[in-house]
């Protein structure tokens, strides 16, 4: 924990300590930690000189932002209106059938975390489910177990 | 590296030798892949690494350039790789492909007949672009340019006439004569609501401050529509020159383009684009010797569908969450920090050096009466040729969906075509003559919107789709009015009740009455439009609903509630592969004989439907 408050102080240097930069900020400690801790939230209050709730508001407004920590994969569902009617709703609840979960939650292994996104603009691809940097087209539920394995695997070796 | 010039006429000096030296570059060498966000998503990556070993391996590293642009459009057939100077268009290349393309079409000038694009109808092979049924209705203005360009450089954009149209401006132009050119040329605001982009320039312009802001809303959240992310992708200097432009006739010295934080590349693009800028002196004070000063700030977003609406955008900017406020004020009065600020689409930005090169006249003759210039739609959906589309205003329906689009895919029926994303409505078959407009779309109960156009097919559900757009404005109402709060919320109990099988004959009523409350009742423009793709749904498919709550049937087969899954005994085979999959066990059988499927364990996933390969497994 200490290292992640050591890389919020530096990111808020980056910053200039300016509360118009706020959302900026929390991007990049998400990016940092993969979520935003609640310490982290007090030393950005604290050192842009702001109420805790006013990060709060913005942490809990936008979609992107996590205050609980997230997997080691994070699989994003599209489910953006061309993905939907070709059947991404579907993709999702294979999803949350295979790891057992809902959307927005990490399995226990903290191997995954389930999102949906709505449209990444890659709709002639549809539907798609992206986990880290890697695109999977063309998304099939039979396709999900497979996908998944992929990542289970990699935690063994 | 600073080379900031002493006056215009130094810097036309050295884009006049750029474009010198480009002039035969069509005539010479060249791999041009598309590598936008779906063509990398397919693999373009990997064709670009194999490509480049090839070339190195037969020594022709130098003689042969690669030219990594961003999206073409035509998503479908993504990666594409077109070889100059004969411009042979190949299609869906894989990396195993790069070793052909340059053995046969680079060093023994043949063209690969198997990479070669086939036009389903003719059956027969295309191969240059422009002979694409896809291409061939377009006028791509805009998008045409990304073809040419590497995104990355700015030398490229200035080869193509870049900043031409900025230096015009500086050197010839005051303020007040670009705002009239463009409010002559009719251009209307592209992110959807189609206001006059001239007069809102004078607004701003004429609005009393010393401080003055303009933003390029590149927070594209409309689901289903990627234009604006292709254009800031693939030609980012275009977006950032009509910015400029855009400054110099309001009077702003400030910048900010917002862009959706799922875009990356396009984020990563336009930074280097404004480098680029910087070390050209493009920025910063004192452009080109004149006495205008500007600099422009990228920021991103943080996912919130509302932030495209002008107030809620202007909130985000300063730090804040992004709720929408009363208008008036409207930004051209009081904007960012209460300053007068001006906001404009990407693809409004991108306009406006076309209509300083081209001048107004050339522009207005594109379009109908009251829309001008050409439009980016995203065609997606149930469609054979998904791609991004630039058309010019006033076509029609029909000639998007088929002539452009190709029809629908599987000799499926066509069911509705749904524009405007989450603000827009969706249109039958019977006014698929309708032409492309602002004021046409309207008059059918949706609108034109940023551009997107969802092709739906007799296997999409109406009521499912209300219900699809509902779930995604309940989830980004920003909560602040109680009737877009609360109203949607009550909107879609109702919808899930009819998707269940429990809904009522009055609740057809109920809805349409919540549904205009919504509308008339909300602040900002994601409430008062987000009951459109409902009640459109409900003017239009009526009988759909009431097939839902009359008939308990869902006819497309996607409301699980009202849906069974049955097998066909004389089609199984008994292979097995249903038993396989299902998650619940619910499929009885032996192997070789047919297999039944256990209602009161059935979850209704239709995996098995998606797996048997002898249509044995039905919907009903």
């Amino acid at each position: 924990m200490m290292e992640a408050l050591v890389s919020v102080e530096s990111i808020l240097d980056k910053w200039n300590n300016e509360d118009a930069s706020l959302i900026s900020i929390l991007l990049d400690i998400q990016s940092e930690c993969n979520y935003l801790p609640k310490e982290a939230l007090i030393t950005v209050a604290d050192r842009l000189n702001i109420p805790l709730i006013q990060v709060y508001s913005v942490a809990t407004f936008y979609k992107v932002f996590s205050l609980k920590p997230r997997g080691k994969n994070i699989i994003n569902v599209c489910v953006g209106t061309a993905c939907h009617v070709r059947g991404g709703q579907r993709i999702v609840d294979e999803v949350k059938r295979k790891l057992n979960i809902d959307v927005g939650e990490t399995t226990e292994d903290k191997l995954f975390t389930l999102e949906t996104v709505r449209c990444l603009g890659c709709c002639a691809l549809g539907p798609v489910v992206v986990i880290g940097n890697t695109y999977y087209s063309y998304v099939t539920q039979k396709m999900v177990g497979t996908i998944l394995n992929k990542y289970k695997k990699s935690k063994n070796t | 590296m600073n080379m900031r010039f002493p006056g215009i006429c130094e810097f036309e000096s050295l884009c006049g030798k750029i474009r010198e030296s480009k002039k035969d570059e069509s005539s010479e060498l060249c791999l041009i892949v598309s590598s936008g966000t779906c063509g990398q998503a397919k693999g373009s990556l990997a064709v670009i690494d194999a490509l480049e070993k090839s070339l190195k391996k037969h020594n022709l590293d130098k003689k042969v350039d690669i030219r990594i642009t961003g999206c073409h459009g035509f998503c479908q057939v993504e990666p594409i790789v077109i070889v100059n100077p004969k411009n042979i268009f190949y299609q869906s290349v894989k990396p195993e492909d790069a070793k052909e393309i340059v053995s046969e079409t680079i060093i023994n000038k043949k063209v690969i007949d198997r990479l070669l694009y086939v036009d389903p109808k003719t059956g027969k092979k295309i191969k240059h672009e422009k002979d694409i049924p896809f291409y061939q209705k377009q006028v791509r203005a805009l998008l045409a340019n990304n073809v040419l360009i590497d995104p990355t450089k700015i030398e490229d954009y200035i080869g193509i006439k870049g900043y031409a149209a900025l230096c015009e401006v500086l050197k010839t132009m005051k303020a007040e004569e670009v705002i009239y050119e463009v409010k002559k040329s009719g251009l209307r605001g592209r992110g959807g609501a189609g206001f006059p982009t001239g007069l809102k320039w004078e607004f701003c312009r004429k609005a009393k401050g010393d401080v003055k802001y303009i933003v390029c809303n590149a927070d594209e959240g409309d689901p289903g529509a990627y234009m604006n992310r292709s254009l800031l992708e693939g030609n980012p200097h275009s977006v950032l020159e009509g910015m400029l432009i855009g400054a110099y006739a309001i009077g702003s010295s400030e910048g900010f383009i917002y862009v959706r934080h799922e875009y990356p590349l396009a984020v990563k693009n336009v930074k280097i684009a404004i480098t680029q800028m910087e070390e050209y002196g493009l920025l910063g004070k004192g452009i080109l010797g004149t006495d205008f000063n500007f600099d422009i700030e990228v920021i991103t977003g943080a996912g919130a569908f509302v932030c495209g609406e002008e107030t809620a955008l202007i909130a985000s900017i300063e730090g804040k969450k992004g709720e929408p406020r009363q208008r008036p004020p409207f930004p051209a009065q009081k904007g960012i920090w209460r300053k007068p600020t001006n906001i404009n689409n990407v693809e409004t930005w991108a306009n406006i050096p076309l209509i300083i090169n081209k001048g107004a006249e050339w522009f207005s003759e594109i379009g109908t009466a009251k829309s001008k210039g050409t439009k980016i739609f995203s065609l997606v959906g149930k469609i054979n040729n998904t791609g991004l589309v630039e058309v010019p205003m006033g076509i029609t329906l029909r000639e998007m969906v088929y002539d452009i689009g190709g029809g629908i895919p599987n000799d499926k029926k066509f069911k509705a075509v749904q524009t405007g994303g989450p603000s827009g409505g969706c249109i039958p078959e019977e006014f698929l003559d309708t032409t492309v407009d602002y004021e046409s779309l309207e008059a059918l109960g949706s609108i034109m919107g940023s551009g997107g156009m969802v092709v739906m097919d007799e296997d999409t559900c109406m009521v499912d789709t209300a219900k699809y757009f509902l779930e995604f404005l309940q989830e980004e109402s920003c909560g602040k009015c109680l009737t877009c709060r609360e109203g949607i919320e009550r909107l879609l109990e109702i919808l899930n009740r009819i998707t269940e099988g429990t809904g009522k004959e009055q609740d057809i009523e109920l809805l349409k009455e919540l549904g205009e409350l919504v509308k008339d009742t909300s602040m900002c423009g994601l409430g008062q439009t987000a009951p459109n793709p409902l009640l459109s749904t409900i003017k239009y498919f009526k009988d759909e609903y009431m097939a839902h709550i009359r008939d308990k049937k869902c006819t497309a087969g996607i409301c699980r509630a009202l849906v069974e899954y049955f097998i066909i005994a004389d089609k199984c085979t008994g292979c097995g592969a249903c038993m396989k999959v299902c998650p619940e066990e619910a499929i009885l059988g032996e192997k070789k004989k047919s297999y039944i499927i256990d209602q009161s364990k059935c979850i209704k996933c239709g995996i098995c439907f998606e797996t048997c390969k002898f249509d044995a497994v039905v919907k009903r």
